[in-house]
Parts: structure tokens; C-alpha cells; sequence
């Protein structure tokens, strides 16, 4: 069984939380413990249906009161063929850092538009989010379909407008869905009242959508999380370095470089979970042995000698900025990449992107929080990368304020 | 990849972040079978080396019997370090008053146990088995929670987490409770119990019981913590545990499962959810978990 994830987005009151619910209390994925506790919220939030579904990821105090997500929310649900993992992301503009942080990691985004409003301005800051992202698929909903009368030339003229719109952001695959989520039409039942439309039910969607697989051909990336020296009798001279396979394959015998340094040795050995194996793909954790005593330590990225890395202190990158103090000129900063950190400053900001014309303007050095800026990053240390849009592993990164610790923003290599 | 590796792969990353980042973590353990699940991923993160962590229990001196054993027979098999903390000692130090009522739960207390621990080793971060389909505030937390000095989880303040990279920077006194099954399911944990052949304690499977049936329907174990009264009667039943913990506050569930394979498709046709099946302390309001974790409650 495969795992998907996705995340949905949309404005305040599109109904995505509520698209969630439906999604869940349709596919029978709630208990009647948790339906009973909703149904009692659901006569004091004074929505007109039964039961509120929204309620089911609002799981804040302050979010119940005020009726809106402000953070996101990690729901799960398994079918035959699938487990889900989704984060249902906030609205607001100024929780667009939560949608960031719920969007990241994920293979689809699900866009949510109300049938009256049509493309908006959050459409479009979610789409630029998620252009930037590289999600491999995006499903636009056309939510509220029940309050335009089911009409077809509604939801084609949406279609029209968005496709219009999102032409320079080079999305990947982009699909559009009808549906009403308040009275569950196309989401997991097909509708009788959009019989004009002829492709499949969200649910349906998200069973048979094609999951991206971690192509095994590609660049080979490993990165040191930990180096694991037992120190005991019978294992003094064993040394091992752990962590994760980013990208690619590794075997037995390559002929590997150490950067930043570039120093070169083999693979002597590959343990996962304790057990000796001659290659490693994607996403396996295991434990690497080297043939000779050198230099690596936490951070290091360990490539193939006949394939190349970019290193550089010198980084071009679009970020978002995610803290609620702007951008300080000199502010002293942390560049992470998975396991590696160096500090960091940002030289230049080099433009802004305008959401409704998805161009670069120029700026005035500030970055505001939730913009979306180009920068020229400057580290302390080298960093071993690739561009974003060709290794989503190796060409993303965090920056961390030193002062306070918070994580300000996040940022893909260019 | 199948997705129990995927849902492996990330907690062992999870995990070997944590020994990378921080100076002195330690992984809190119950004896219950998310943490049991911690446990053997931390074997497979860091074998043949030692832990670079003790295992924590903070012991309500409410527990059953068989999952103390448990817990100190694994600590013992694997070799690792095991530091045991009683609430009992905390109530008395600190002049607490002790649960009240018919079911005197120390759920609360623990969390001054818990605190007191973290100050007296420094611990830097605390490795838990929540999991975000327990309960509605869990869903929202992040896998690395950064707390303040009292422990404290403020939602509208979290860092946040993007890709699999995670900010463990703290200062001094603040702590980060980090949770590497945080995408599991119950159902998830059950079937990645069966896959890797995990040992659990015997209350998780089928068993005979005197149990009284309270108000809400739940079996309550009759233990010499829970008050009887004239009105209750007592059942014997045959049950399991879903969740184990305080016994004052954890309800059994009537069950005929002997093995895993029993119990996975039980839990397929149950209605109700692990904690709304076995959890009193959940009952108390709406946003029960959320104050306890505001409060410093892993």
C-alpha cells in the first residue's frame, strides 16, 4: 500500500475545512464517538446542516471560537488502496507560513475556489506557493457549486480564468473538480445534479492519481545525520554515518566524495537496519562505512566521484518570510539544510514577486512577512546543493534567526 | 516504498535528528505500545551503538502490574539506561493533593513529575509516542514542540516545519518534546507491531476481568484505587487494553482478540475511537488536551 499526501488551501471560507470533513464522515473514516461530540459543537456553532464538519480540524479553542483554522491540522484516513496523510491549511494571508509549512513535503495540493468569487487573490498567493513548492499534481475544487445552480458555464469560466492566470507559474499536472462540500456532491458520491461532468469524484481522484516515485536513476545524495561510534571492546574501530538516502542509489564499492571538502574514498560497507546490504535507494535510513579514516562529520554530503554537486557560499533563492519581524539588514542568520548549518546573512534582496502579475519587482530591501522575495544568500561555509526544481532534497532550506531561535524563513535554491 | 517504511524511515530520521541536535535527550517511555514502537525504532536508528538517550518513566503508581515488568525487563534485554520517576515522591515533596473521587486519576500530577525530571537531568528534548490522530490538539502540534521554561506549549506560537527539516534550537531551560510517530495511525502501529513481530505486554490481549461498568458504558479494572460504592456491579469480562496508562483513568475494552492479527481487525470494525473507547481525562471539556498541554503535559 502507498502513502499520498496532500494538503488543501483556499481563502477564509471556501470550505476546506469542511471539504476534509466530508471527505472523512463520507469515506465512514470518523468514529461515532468523535460524530457524537461534533454533533453536540455543531448546535452551538449555529451552522445550518446537522453537523459542522469544519469542527472536525479546527481542534483549537481559539479556532472553534472564531469559526477559522489558524494553524495546520494533520488528518489521516486509509482505504483499500491508500493512506492519507492531509494538512488542512489556513486561509488567512496571514497565516500563509502555516500553508507553507503544511504544503511542503506533500505530492498533491487540493485549491479550493467558491464558485461565486471565482479566482482570487489568495488563489493566486496559494498557487504561487505552490509553483514555487514544485508540487508534482494540483486539483483545483470548485467548491459551492450548489449555490451557482450546479451550472457548468460557472465552473468552465473558473477554469478559463485560473489556467489564464497560473500559465507563467509552470505548474506540473493541473486537474479541476466540481463539488459542493456542505451537501457532499462529487466528493466521495458522484452527482446527479452535475451530470455534465464526466470525470471522477475527488474521492476517486485521490485513489488513482500516479504518486511520484523516487527515481532511482537520478543524482545520488547522502547527508551525515549522525556518526555512530560504539566505543566498546568488540566494536573500537567500528565508525559508522547515519542518515537518510536523499536521492539516487548507493552501493557497494563507490567511489564516493566527502563535501564541502571534496575528499575521496569508497563505500566499504552499507548496514540497514543492522543488517549488511550492497545497495540503498531513496529514503532508506542506513548506516555508511568508509574505507578510510577522513573528515566527516554532521552536514557532510557524501556524492558519487563521477557525478557533481554545486558548492558555493554564494546562493541564489526565492524565500519566504515567515516571521512577524521583518527583515533586518546585517540580521545575523542560521542556514540549514536537512543536517547541515552555517551561518548565514542575506546580502541582497535581489526582487519581489507581485502575486497578481507573478513578476519580480524590484525591492526596497525590507521583506515583510508572507512575501515572497528573491535573494542572494551569502554562508559562512560552503554548502553542497543543486537547484530546488531539480533535487526538492539537496535545494531546500530554512533560515533560522541566531538571536531568537525561530525559524524565519524557508527557501528554495534557484 | 511501502508505507510502513515510509512511516519508519521518517521516525528513524526523526530520531537520528534528535542524537545530531541535541545534548542531553531522553525518550520517554510508558511501557504502552507507542513507545514500545520508539524504543525498537531507536534500535534500528542506532545499533550496534548505545542509545544516545535514557529511557525516562514517569510512574503514576498507577500502573499495571505486568507493564512494569515489561518495562524493566526490555530496559534490561536491550541494555539501555532507564531512569524511573515517581509521582508518588513528587506529591509528597511538593505537598500536592492526591486524586480525589471515585476514580482518582494522577493523570494531572504527572505533569509536575515530568517537569521536575527534565530540570533535574536538563534535558533538551524529550522524545514522546503521541501520535496526531489521538486527539484534535495533537493533530495541530508540531513534530519538533519547542516549550518554554515551564514546559509550556503555546499553539499560536509554534515554529514552522517545512520539508524534513527541523529547528531544534533552543536556549537554556527551554525544552523540545519531539514526536516520531506523529503520522501513525493506531491502525499504523498495530500493523507495524505485526510486521516487525513486537513483543507486548499481556494486557493488550484478551483476558479475564472484574470490572465495574461506569456511566458512560466504559469497563473500569477494580484496582485499590477506584472507590466502590453499593451502586456498582461487578462484571467479569473478557477484555483488552487499547491505551495503556493511569489505571484510575484508562478503560478497557471488550475484546476476544489473542493475537495482533485479532486486534487489527477489530480495530477495522470499531466505531469508536482509541481514546474516546478508553480515555476519562479526555471527557472533562472540549479543550482538555489542549489546556494539559499548555500546562506542560507531553
Amino acid at each position: 500500500m502507498k502513502l499520498l499526501r496532500f494538503f488543501t488551501a483556499g481563502s477564509v471560507d471556501d470550505g476546506k475545512s469542511t471539504l476534509i470533513g466530508r471527505l472523512l464522515y463520507d469515506s465512514k473514516s470518523i468514529s461515532t464517538d468523535i460524530i457524537e461530540t461534533l454533533t453536540k459543537q455543531s448546535k452551538s456553532t449555529g451552522v445550518d446542516t446537522d453537523i459542522d464538519l469544519a469542527l472536525l480540524t479546527d481542534g483549537l479553542r481559539a479556532e472553534r471560537e472564531q469559526g477559522i483554522t489558524i494553524d495546520v491540522a494533520y488528518k489521516y484516513f486509509t482505504t483499500d488502496k491508500r493512506k492519507f496523510i492531509i494538512a488542512d491549511t489556513p486561509g488567512h494571508a496571514q497565516y500563509t507560513r502555516n500553508m507553507f509549512t503544511g504544503a511542503s513535503n506533500t505530492d498533491l495540493a487540493i485549491i479550493l475556489i467558491d464558485a461565486r468569487n471565482g479566482v482570487t487573490e489568495q488563489t493566486k498567493r496559494h498557487s504561487i506557493i505552490t509553483g514555487t513548492l514544485s508540487i508534482p499534481h494540483i486539483l483545483i475544487c470548485i467548491n459551492k457549486m450548489d449555490l451557482v445552480d450546479y451550472d457548468e458555464e460557472v465552473f468552465e469560466k473558473i477554469k478559463t480564468d485560473y489556467l489564464k492566470f497560473a500559465k507563467p507559474l509552470g505548474l506540473k499536472k493541473v486537474s479541476f473538480l466540481p463539488v459542493s462540500a456542505l451537501t457532499g456532491d462529487n466528493v466521495v458520491n458522484s452527482s446527479e445534479k452535475l451530470s455534465w461532468y464526466k470525470g471522477s469524484t475527488l474521492f476517486d481522484f485521490l485513489e488513482n492519481i500516479e504518486i511520484e516515485q523516487e527515481d532511482s536513476t537520478k543524482e545520488s545524495r547522502f547527508q551525515v545525520q549522525y556518526v555512530i561510534r560504539p566505543q566498546t571492546d568488540e566494536l573500537h574501530d567500528y565508525r559508522g554515518y547515519s542518515g537518510s538516502v536523499l536521492s539516487g542509489t548507493f552501493r557497494k564499492g563507490d567511489q564516493i566524495s566527502i563535501y564541502p571538502l571534496g575528499s575521496q574514498t569508497t563505500i566499504e560497507k552499507i548496514e540497514k537496519h543492522g543488517i549488511e546490504v550492497n545497495e540503498a535507494h531513496a529514503d532508506d535510513p542506513i548506516i555508511i562505512h568508509l574505507s578510510d579514516n577522513l573528515d566527516v562529520s554532521r552536514g557532510s554530503t557524501i556524492v558519487p566521484s563521477n557525478q557533481s554537486i554545486q558548492n558555493d557560499n554564494n546562493i541564489e533563492a526565492t524565500i519566504c518570510w515567515m516571521d512577524n519581524k521583518s527583515f533586518q539588514n546585517g540580521q545575523k542568520l542560521i542556514f540549514q539544510q536537512n543536517s547541515f548549518t552555517s551561518k548565514a546573512v542575506i546580502k541582497e534582496v535581489i526582487g519581489k514577486i507581485n502575486i497578481h502579475s507573478y513578476k519580480y519587482e524590484e525591492s526596497d530591501g525590507q521583506i515583510q512577512l508572507n512575501e515572497l522575495c528573491k535573494v542572494h544568500i551569502k554562508t559562512a561555509e560552503n554548502v553542497s546543493f543543486d537547484s530546488y526544481k531539480h533535487n526538492r532534497k539537496t535545494g531546500a532550506f530554512i533560515l533560522i534567526n541566531e538571536n531568537t531561535n525561530n525559524t524565519v524563513a524557508a527557501g528554495v535554491i534557484l | 516504498m511501502d508505507y510502513l517504511d515510509q512511516l519508519e524511515a521518517e521516525a528513524i530520521y526523526i530520531l537520528r535528528e534528535v542524537a545530531g541536535q541535541f545534548d542531553r535527550p531522553a525518550l520517554l517511555f510508558s511501557g504502552g505500545k507507542d513507545s514500545i514502537c520508539l524504543v525498537h525504532l531507536a534500535l534500528k536508528a542506532f545499533r550496534p551503538g548505545k542509545f544516545p538517550f535514557p529511557l525516562v518513566h514517569v510512574d503514576t503508581g498507577h500502573n499495571f502490574q505486568e507493564v512494569l515488568d515489561y518495562r524493566d525487563e526490555l530496559a534490561d534485554e536491550i541494555g539501555e539506561k532507564l531512569i524511573v520517576r515517581k509521582v508518588e515522591d513528587t506529591i509528597l515533596k511538593r505537598n500536592l493533593q492526591d486524586g480525589k473521587g471515585k476514580f482518582p486519576s494522577r493523570n494531572g500530577l504527572q505533569t509536575y513529575t515530568l517537569l521536575d525530571v527534565i530540570e533535574e537531568f536538563e534535558f533538551d528534548a524529550c522524545i514522546g509516542g503521541a501520535r496526531r490522530d489521538e486527539e484534535k490538539a495533537r493533530a495541530k502540534e508540531r513534530i519538533f514542540s519547542v516549550r518554554d521554561e515551564f514546559g509550556q506549549w503555546d499553539p499560536k506560537k509554534q515554529r514552522p516545519e517545512i520539508w524534513d527539516i527541523y529547528n531544534g534550537r533552543i536556549d537554556k531551560g527551554e525544552n523540545v518534546r519531539v514526536f516520531p510517530i506523529s503520522n501513525w495511525t493506531e491502525l499504523d502501529v498495530w500493523n507495524y507491531i505485526k510486521r516487525e513481530k513486537i513483543v507486548l505486554p499481556a494486557i493488550y490481549f484478551t483476558h479475564k476481568r472484574d470490572c465495574i461498568v461506569t456511566e458512560n458504558g466504559q469497563l473500569m479494572n477494580i484496582n485499590e484505587f477506584v472507590q466502590l460504592d453499593e451502586n456498582d456491579t461487578i462484571v467479569n469480562k473478557n477484555v483488552r487494553y487499547r491505551t495503556v496508562g493511569d489505571m484510575t483513568c484508562t478503560a478497557a475494552v471488550e475484546s476476544v482478540a489473542f493475537t495482533v492479527d485479532d486486534i487489527i481487525s477489530e480495530i477495522k470494525a470499531t466505531k469508536i475511537s482509541e481514546r474516546g473507547a478508553t480515555r476519562m481525562d479526555d471527557r472533562v471539556s472540549e479543550a482538555a488536551m489542549e489546556d494539559r498541554k499548555k500546562g506542560g503535559y507531553f
